[in-house]
């Protein structure tokens, strides 16, 4: 073993010499960029054995405050403690050198390589020539301590979301890292893989490392974290220990007033019954799409009436952006049909699906969805029918009644939607695509990607409601979201892709937690036999 | 078999493969940092220009090989510049590298058109070695520019697998973003590696004026040579020993013409100057599958100027 490379690894398990000793903190750090001040006079400690959760918002400051800790960012006032020593972090790779490592949400591996070739990448303590399988047998031994077990040979490409997590993690802990902070690790990951992060997490704390947990998910902050500190509008709102404290108390900090129950969906469905005798009002049947020699939907029946909202979940990449894609007619099937309101749309593209009713909400809202550059109110116009001449002033009203009903901050209707932020251009999106209906003009169905991604809490729950409001008015709409929590709490019914497959589908009361979980990693219930 | 002609092409074509060879692993490398250099054959027209020139006054051949080089070298500065710092399109860039190192050479060259050169590199027989039949002439009685190319070759797989700064090259390649979190520096790397390749072109037509033929024309002395290099590349994965074996095969498909007339068969020298643009076509149609790109082994940032991301 090579581990008299980094003395910091060389810590026992049954006694942690630092616990409890200030590891890193922020000392009154503020961090302005043009037009906002990120950090505001934050201060933060963190002690080694903790788990320390930073809670907030998006945009309220947390990620900031991570890139001030690992030297991403540098503070404009205010400084950073490593050990109580005062630091300068020019650079993440000075942070790691002081035993800080940043385990970003987006992973930075390179996928052609293996995973030991991914660990030393860029590491100065490497010698020049190197040790190939003294790399591979420490990646191993780190590997079995933790609970991160990760083949060290293997191909990134090869690897799954969550194996791939474990590796970025392997990376800070072979450079010694005694701090760890995690970007929205769960983000991305199953249930069970979640459960088995916490685990590790564990371990690490125990070995006195500390460990920086980044959230906003109130249920595993409580159940991982030892102490919380809540931030909202670049500053720190409250600092509490997660014994002492509840979900509730949590989420209040967090926002800064009472809210309301997040759950709406109710068993009254609005148009029950009779919806279902009307026919789906979005239908797929038989669906495949083979993409560069791969089959990435694999036969997919999926059908949704009128009054429910039913949510597709899966790990990203099991083929959820492909069926939105086909759904939406922007893709067409290789084989399989496309019905809206019973009109077969496949292959006609967007403006057949559109024309037969369906609306779309795409994951890329600024791009996708809106055009950038373009006005809110050009925007709004862009899927009205096309005649030869287009009726600004009738849709400038409509864009200015939507501005007030929706609450969308904006300079006016004829701001460039380019300035709007993530929370606002989805309502924008929202008011555009959901336009007259219930009243026979507009949409049948909707399929909205990733309703509430990005936003802030006031924001998603105002989506929510839209679209609470848009199934009680009889649409059908359709969620396809990586983030499984918001499925659940949207949707009457829950269908879950693993590999271009449905791999379970049901009421969303009926499935476990468990159940969900093992198809979304593309496990059978037990003495079922895997799709080969 | 045995006859002395087949032992003399033999022998032939590997000093043919050598200038295809270096020119395409000095490509290679521009490759595996990310960069495509389309002036490839524009490099090494400028190499064997200015060797010419440099080694016709002053006679010397080492300095005709290192100023030929650092000729390639510099062109391939202005690639890396227009690409990497200005982030301009790598093909349209490539592309004017080889135009105006064209014109350039032909310019240069105006006055020693058809003049012969006076040195040039001689075979250097291993004792004993060299007397054995067919092996000795082909393997042990070749230039010295013939057995630094093999040695070349190795120096880069060996590079490129198993040394930290390998690791960081591919990185840059394949993934500029991943690199530039870890602390590689990114354009760094690329110059360095945009201008080696240029160094390696230039020494390759270099070698074509010292080496192969001692005379100067703008169309006969590289004639699509640099093309072929840069499919070469491509067909052999972006890998050194592959790229080894490829331009002495394809040196051997350029002298095997001379070898058949002498035969008596004739082969239309028109048919072979059109392989270089054949094989042009070929790695376009690989180019432009992202599918068989992957397929192939490109570096998966290939042709992609980086851009860091800032919050």
């Amino acid at each position: 073993m090579t581990s008299g490379d980094h003395p910091g690894e060389t810590a026992t398990v049954s006694s942690p010499p630092s616990r409890g000793v200030v590891a890193l903190a922020a000392r009154r750090v503020t961090k302005r960029f043009p037009g906002v001040v990120a950090n505001d006079e934050v201060d933060f400690e963190l002690r080694a054995g903790e788990v320390h959760t930073l809670l907030g918002e998006n945009g309220a400051g947390k990620s900031t405050l991570a890139a001030l800790l690992c030297g991403l960012y540098q503070p404009d006032d205010g400084h950073i403690e490593r050990g109580g020593q005062p630091v300068r972090l020019r650079s993440p790779r000075e942070g790691l050198a002081r035993g800080i490592g940043m385990v970003h949400q987006h992973f930075r591996l390179v996928e052609r390589f293996t995973v030991a070739e991914n660990v030393v990448l860029g590491d100065p303590a490497q010698p020049a020539l190197l040790r190939r399988a003294d790399i591979e047998a420490r990646v191993a031994e780190i590997g079995e301590r933790f609970g991160l077990p990760v083949d060290p040979r293997a191909r990134v490409s090869s690897l799954t979301v969550g194996q791939r997590q474990r590796v970025e993690i392997v990376k800070v802990l072979y450079r010694g890292a005694e701090v760890l902070l995690l970007d929205e690790p769960t983000a991305v990951l199953t249930p069970q893989e979640a459960e088995a992060l916490f685990t590790t997490v564990r371990a690490m704390t125990a070995e006195g490392k500390a460990v920086v947990f980044i959230s906003h998910k109130l249920g595993e902050v409580m159940a991982v974290s030892d102490r919380v500190t809540v931030m909202r509008g670049g500053r720190v709102t409250g600092e509490v220990a997660t014994a002492a404290t509840s979900a509730r108390e949590l989420a209040e900090l967090m926002v800064g007033r009472p809210i309301e129950a997040e759950v709406r969906r109710g068993s009254a469905a609005g148009g029950e019954g009779d919806g279902t005798e009307a026919g789906p009002a979005l239908e797929a049947a038989g669906v495949r799409l083979v993409q560069g020699g791969q089959t990435v939907l694999d036969g997919i029946d999926l059908a949704v009436f009128p009054g429910e909202v039913v949510g597709v979940a899966g790990v990203a990449g099991n083929g959820q952006r492909e069926l939105a894609a086909v759904l939406a007619g922007i893709t067409a099937p290789t084989s399989g049909r496309v019905q809206v309101a019973g009109t077969d749309v496949t292959g006609g593209g967007a403006r057949a699906a559109r024309g037969a009713g369906l609306a779309f909400v795409p994951e890329d809202r600024l791009g996708t969805g809106l055009v950038p550059g373009l006005s809110l109110t050009d925007n709004m116009l862009l899927t009205r029918r096309r005649e030869f001449l287009v009726n600004r002033r009738a849709a400038r009203r409509e864009m200015a009644t939507a501005i007030e009903s929706f609450e969308i901050k904006t300079p006016g209707t004829e701001a460039a939607a380019r300035v709007l932020s993530g929370g606002n251009a989805q309502k924008v999106l929202l008011a555009r695509e959901l336009a007259g209906l219930g009243t026979g003009a507009g949409p049948r169905a909707i399929i909205v990607a990733s309703p509430t991604r990005g936003l802030d809490i006031g924001a998603a729950e105002m989506v929510r409601g839209l679209l609470h409001d848009a199934r009680e008015q009889g649409g059908a709409v359709l969620i396809i979201s990586e983030d499984l929590d918001e499925v659940r709490s949207l949707a009457d019914r829950m269908v879950v892709l693993y590999r271009g497959r449905v791999a379970l589908e049901g009421p969303t009361d009926e499935l476990t937690l468990e159940e969900i979980g093992l198809a979304m990693a593309g496990i059978q219930p037990e003495g079922a036999v895997a799709p080969g | 078999m045995n006859d002395g002609a087949f032992v003399a092409l033999l022998a032939a074509s590997v000093v043919a493969g050598v200038p295809i060879a270096l020119a395409a692993l000095g490509e290679l490398l521009a490759e595996r940092s990310g960069v495509l250099n389309l002036g490839v054959e524009g490099m090494m027209l400028i190499g064997a220009v200015v060797a010419f020139q440099v080694g016709n006054s002053s006679g010397s051949l080492w300095l005709s090989l290192v100023v030929g080089a650092l000729a390639g070298g510099a062109l391939a500065l202005v690639h890396a510049v227009l690409t990497v710092t200005l982030r301009a399109s790598q093909i349209v860039s490539g592309l004017s590298l080889t135009i105006f190192g064209t014109g350039l050479a032909t310019f240069v060259g105006k006055s020693i058109e058809g003049l012969p050169l006076a040195t040039d590199f001689r075979a250097v027989a291993w004792g004993p070695l060299a007397d054995l039949p067919v092996v000795g002439p082909v393997l042990f009685e070749q230039d010295p520019i013939v057995y630094a190319t093999v040695v070349l070759a190795v120096a880069i797989t060996w590079y490129l697998r198993r040394t930290r700064a390998g690791l960081s090259l591919r990185s840059v390649g394949e993934s500029p973003a991943t690199a530039d979190s870890m602390g590689i520096a990114v354009a760094r790397l690329r110059y360095l590696h945009v201008v080696i390749g240029g160094v390696l072109a230039g020494a390759a037509g270099a070698y074509l004026v010292l080496g192969q033929v001692p005379s100067w024309s703008q169309d006969g002395t590289t004639s699509g040579l640099g093309w072929i290099a840069l499919a070469l590349v491509v067909f052999a994965s972006w890998e050194p020993m592959r790229v080894l074996l490829g331009a002495f095969l394809f040196g051997f498909s350029r002298q095997l013409n001379f070898y058949l007339q002498a035969k008596g068969v004739d082969v239309p020298a028109e048919l072979l100057s059109m392989l270089p643009y054949l094989l042009t076509i070929a790695v376009l149609v690989v180019w432009g599958s992202r599918d068989l790109r992957r397929r192939v082994g490109a570096p998966a940032a290939l042709g992609l100027p980086y851009v860091r991301d800032e919050r």
